[in-house]
């Protein structure tokens, strides 16, 4: 498997996708943190919906992670976007072909790409946690808000809490994304379905039924960055969220090892 | 040790709509170059495509190197393929698109350079894939398929997009690798192409293999044919009702006449023909191409 994932690892390490992947990244985690502590004092709110977080909250052990907690969904769509397209392209490509006749064993394949993006996202993830950390330090001061439990044992337990947080929502959503992108084998059906559902269906059923978001599964991935919320508790979306991913990624193994490689 | 390269065995894939490959039996000796030869949709993809793992038979079975396809990884290491014409990620260059490959298939990328040079692709391959001409893909495709140093050697259709020049380097190519040793089973619709290089033939139409066995053995059982011409178009129709009244089937083809017959009635022909006063400008007694004995068989129109 190992050859697989450095073979999946030449086609991610590209500039214009490392990069480009990156770039979304740091702008999102840029933009949310910044408004964070910029917009403290705005009526409008401060934080993602319109929801307003004081300083007291952001005052605690954890501020220092609030920013990057609440841009785990985001980065969990883009990593949607990334696992989607490298996969389905396989598919748009023909390159599946070429692949199967040199790693035949189908799920090692599939195991092997996962491996690599799960890497390439992780490294996305940390990248933002350092630039989310860091932004919220140096607009700490200007926001008024005290850093100093920030890097005390329960900080750091708190960073370390939520960089798990958002890595388990990323790969998550990632997998969402492989899977779509598998059943679909089109990278733009499977992302502008995938993005259409998360950030437009999901919140509009939501909006008219508050108690269907303790069911949808982009918001208890999200949910899962955020390390729970006021309405949907962290287990109950980590559970949850498990069950979706292990569903797909079960129907998207069965039927990419016994499919027909007919393009 | 397997004597046989592909070994298939009343092979067969059924859709919904029919047999794509019904009941196929063929077999392809080590060391040779073997044609796989037939109109669009005959079949041949998708059974190359069994060949190799890609789709699974609806019943039968195949061996390549004395191993079943139910198991590919037993035998894709020795194996070479482009299928259905070159594949390869747009925005990554030829090499690198080949070290992708050499490193999923555990084999060294020093071989990548070698391989861009073997097939006339120095100075391009750090070009994206997506600047390649159509016949640059296909150099790059059979590239690829040489990644493995491969036992077997499967091409789909390899001189697609190719000029004449490029056609004469494949063709080389490929009697060079036969030469060392590799089996080379290739799939074509220029005919003549194959002629030139086969010494095995497998014809498929419509899912059906209709001939498998050596090409010189199909030549030779072909009823040789007698090129006839005239100083006057006109008189070809004269010519094709003498060659019928002595039993000798005859049509006139782009102002030729056609006469299955052996050799040696080419100088009756002429006799008769002088005597009726009709002037022969060409008389040429020869065996009937692949082309023509692609159609005999099948039955096809030109």
């Amino acid at each position: 498997m190992i050859r697989v994932i450095f073979a999946e690892w030449r086609k991610l390490r590209r500039p214009t996708l490392f990069l480009g992947t990156l770039g979304a990244a740091l702008f999102f985690t840029g933009l949310t943190t910044i408004f964070l502590y910029l917009m403290i004092d705005s009526e409008q709110g401060n934080s993602d919906r319109g929801r307003q977080v004081s300083r007291e909250v952001l005052n605690l052990a954890s501020g220092s992670v609030f920013g990057f907690a609440s841009v785990g969904g985001l980065l969990g769509i883009i990593a949607l976007c990334v696992f989607a397209a490298q996969t389905a392209q396989e598919y748009t490509y023909g390159t599946l072909r070429n692949l199967l006749v040199r790693q035949p064993g189908r799920v090692r394949l599939l195991a092997g790409k996962l491996a690599a993006m799960k890497i390439f996202a992780l490294l996305l993830v940390a990248i933002a946690a350092l630039v989310s950390v860091g932004l919220s330090v140096a607009l700490a001061d200007r926001a008024k808000v005290s850093t100093e439990l920030w890097f005390t044992a329960d900080g750091y337990h708190a960073i370390g809490q939520t960089l798990l947080n958002v890595s388990i929502s990323v790969i998550y959503f990632g997998i969402i994304g492989m899977t779509l992108g598998l059943l679909l084998r089109s990278p733009i059906s499977a992302i502008s379905i995938a993005v259409l559902w998360i950030l437009i269906i999901e919140n509009l059923i939501g909006a008219v039924k508050p108690v269907t978001l303790d069911w949808m599964p982009g918001n208890q991935l999200s949910v899962i960055a955020q390390g729970g919320s006021p309405d949907v508790s962290y287990s109950h979306a980590l559970i949850l969220g498990s069950f979706y991913v292990f569903i797909g990624a079960t129907i998207a193994t069965i039927l990419f090892s016994r499919r027909d490689v007919a393009n | 040790m397997p004597t046989l390269a592909i070994s298939v065995k009343d092979l067969s894939k059924k859709y919904e709509s029919g047999f794509a490959v019904s009941h196929a039996n063929f077999e392809v000796p080590l060391g040779t170059i073997c044609g796989f030869v037939g109109p669009n949709g005959a079949g041949k993809t998708t059974t190359i495509r069994m060949l190799l793992g890609l789709i699974s038979p609806t019943g039968g079975t195949a061996e390549i190197l004395g191993e079943s396809i139910n198991h590919p990884e037993k035998y894709l290491s020795q194996v070479g393929a482009m299928i259905e014409g070159p594949a390869f990620y747009p925005a990554l260059s030829g090499s690198q698109n080949l070290k992708v490959l050499a490193t999923l298939g555990g084999f060294p990328v020093e071989r990548v350079e070698e391989l861009i040079k073997t097939v006339g692709l120095e100075g391009r391959g750090d070009s994206k894939y997506k600047t390649y001409s159509l016949g640059m893909k296909q150099r790059l495709g059979i590239a690829a398929a040489l990644l493995p140093n491969p036992r077997i050697l499967i091409l789909d259709e390899p001189t697609n997009g190719l000029d004449p020049e490029g056609i004469q380097e494949v063709r080389d190519l490929l009697k060079k690798l036969a030469s060392q040793g590799t089996t080379v089973f290739v799939s074509s619709h220029l005919l003549s192409e194959l002629e030139l290089i086969s010494e095995y033939i497998v014809m498929l139409r419509k899912g059906e293999v209709v001939f498998a066995g050596q090409l010189q053995e199909l030549m030779l059982s072909q009823q040789p044919v007698i090129l006839v011409k005239t100083q006057s178009p006109s008189d070809l129709q004269r010519i094709v009702e003498i060659a019928k009244a002595d039993g000798h089937n005859a049509t006139i083809r782009s102002e030729v006449a056609h006469i299955e017959g052996p050799e040696n009635w080419a100088g009756i022909l002429n006799k008769k023909a002088f005597e009726a006063g009709i002037v022969i400008t060409q008389l040429a007694p020869q065996l009937p191409n692949l082309e023509e004995t692609f159609f005999e068989m099948t039955g096809d129109q030109r």
